[in-house]
């Protein structure tokens, strides 16, 4: 199993996936952390079709196929889009600075590879074995979320979430079965449009996308 | 595990080898910053000074009377000569054109970035011995830059070395000669991003310093040096220039060691040689070419910079385990 060509792949598109996520961190462009989400998605895409291949699942390479056009064409096309309108292309001011979040996301990974232990050890496939590169994505994603004041951010963060997750669904069991994943597709569509009005309205009503002017309710 | 048959051998020809990367990189290194300013030159419309303008620079100041500031001490005279020789011994460590070094088991990658930051350090010294308001800035700004690049260093090794047991650099060179599979794998991959951006800050280039300028605001590097002159300023860039050839030719080393001779033999040494001096030339030309379009980060941005390196670093070392 180990140097095959399909482990290299996998292991190379784990590789990619993580830096994107970390990347994403990094970056106070948002054009930029758009751009690596899109690198992730492509990531992923490539993860479940070496995982095909590895595995023997043809219908993988179809999931692999609409992931892949999704993640790394549609939600990243949205957001730009959504960016493109709120006219602001800079997260200036982090909850938490940049430097102090990147050796959080330093802590984040090694905190996923500690959790996967247990799970890692159940199976011994190269996919089992990369599970923490999924967790660490959620991990961060989650972070980014927490720490990050500008809609288009908590997008991006939810986006880092997401492609986590369906990256630990990869790895652990080369997929969900195709129906539950294409409803989680459509669900995630639905999340980030709702989110692109969410910020086009936000704009219109405050002149900024900072979510920590949302502090009150009102009918 | 590879790391045995360096552990104590010595032999005659593996001196001459190391003598011969020494004598390389006192002779090119002027050269090779020589090539990258008229790199630079070319590609901003400027004529240029030439390859070999550093080489008479340093004869010019060579030939000048040695003269030292009032009120400094040993510390201002030695440190010079400190930086050069630990620039030396690092050239003599690590595997440039054989991994059949005259060091053995001292060339140690830990030892070798001791010695340079020793060298850093003997700088920062001077620059604080002579007493003026420049020496202590440089000083404090390239003390602040080298702690915070020194763990980013101290996990890349960690990372490059758990996979072939041993912090031996020819051990290292030799693991990745023979199986090629490892330094394109993705640990090797995030270690060679974080120690490139470690290459940048300790060679003091853009975008953590720029070393070209005498502006109070930004200098690091320029502002310790301040108050030499003369041979001892010749030697200050000397071993400035060193250290870059040096750090680039580790940074090849470690990441692109194709050529690099697994004998002692005189064609291999040679063509070996030859390889290394074309692959610490493109390095520099893609560095000078990079640099021309790119801007000094502000100084409160340096540790951002290098956070990042240290998280790839984090990243490769974890990635050893699960990838």
């Amino acid at each position: 199993m180990n140097g095959s060509a399909d482990t290299q792949i996998l292991d190379f598109a784990c590789g990619l996936f993580l830096l994107a996520a970390v990347g994403a961190l990094w970056r106070r462009e948002l054009s930029a952390v758009i751009g690596l989400l899109a690198v992730q998605g492509a990531a992923l895409a490539v993860i479940a079709a070496a995982l095909g291949a590895d595995e023997h699942h043809p219908e993988l390479y179809a999931v692999a196929a609409g992931v892949g056009l999704l993640r790394a064409g549609v939600l990243p096309g949205l957001a730009r889009r959504a960016l493109a309108a709120s006219g602001e292309d800079r997260e200036s001011q982090p909850l938490v600075n940049v430097a102090s979040s990147l050796l959080a996301a330093a802590a984040l990974v090694l905190l996923a590879y500690a959790v996967a232990q247990p799970l890692a050890r159940l199976d011994a496939s190269p996919g089992a074995r990369a599970l923490p590169v999924g967790l660490a994505s959620v991990l961060i994603g989650l972070f980014m979320l927490v720490a990050r004041r500008k809609a288009l951010s908590q997008v991006a963060g939810f986006l880092l979430l997401d492609n986590g997750i369906t990256a630990v669904a990869f790895l652990a069991a080369a997929g969900v079965p195709l129906l539950v994943e294409i409803g989680v597709s459509f669900d995630l569509l639905l999340v980030v449009l709702v989110l692109r009005v969410l910020t086009v309205r936000m704009q219109s009503a405050f002149g900024a996308t900072d979510l920590d002017d949302l502090r009150e309710l009102h009918d | 595990m590879s790391g045995g048959a360096f552990g104590t051998e010595v032999t005659a020809a593996g001196v001459a080898s190391s003598v011969l990367q020494v004598a390389l990189t006192v002779a090119g290194a002027p050269l090779l910053v020589g090539l990258m300013r008229q790199i630079r030159a070319r590609m901003e419309g400027r004529a240029g000074a030439g390859v070999g303008q550093p080489w008479r620079d340093l004869r010019k100041l060579m030939r000048k009377k040695p003269l030292a500031p009032d009120g400094t001490g040993p510390l201002f005279r030695t440190a010079p000569l400190v930086q050069v020789a630990t620039a030396l011994m690092v050239a003599a460590a690590i595997p440039f054109v054989s991994v059949r070094t005259g060091l053995g088991g001292a060339a140690d990658l830990i030892a070798v970035v001791a010695l340079l930051t020793l060298g850093t350090a003997a700088l920062a010294l001077a620059g604080l011995d002579t007493g003026t308001a420049f020496g202590g800035m440089g000083a404090s700004r390239e003390m602040t830059i080298t702690a915070l690049a020194e763990p980013t260093v101290l996990m890349a090794t960690f990372a490059l070395s758990t996979r072939v047991g041993s912090t031996n650099l020819p051990a290292i060179v030799d693991a990745s000669l023979k199986d090629a599979g490892r330094v394109i794998s993705p640990v090797s991959v995030l270690a060679a991003f974080a120690l490139a951006a470690v290459v940048l800050a300790e060679a003091g280039r853009l975008p953590v310093d720029n070393p070209s300028t005498h502006l109070e605001l930004t200098m690091v590097h320029e502002a310790m040096v301040l108050e030499y002159s003369g041979p001892d300023l010749a030697l200050v860039e000397l071993a400035a220039s060193m250290r870059l050839a040096v750090l680039l030719g580790l940074w090849s080393a470690l990441f692109l060691p194709w050529g690099t001779a697994t004998s002692t033999g005189v064609p291999a040494v040679a063509g070996a040689t030859v390889l290394f001096t074309l692959k610490v030339g493109v390095l520099g030309a893609v560095l000078a070419a990079g640099e021309v379009f790119m801007a000094k980060l502000r100084l409160f941005r340096v540790p951002e910079l290098l956070a990042g390196s240290f998280l790839l670093a984090v990243l490769a070392v974890a990635a050893s385990f699960f990838l």
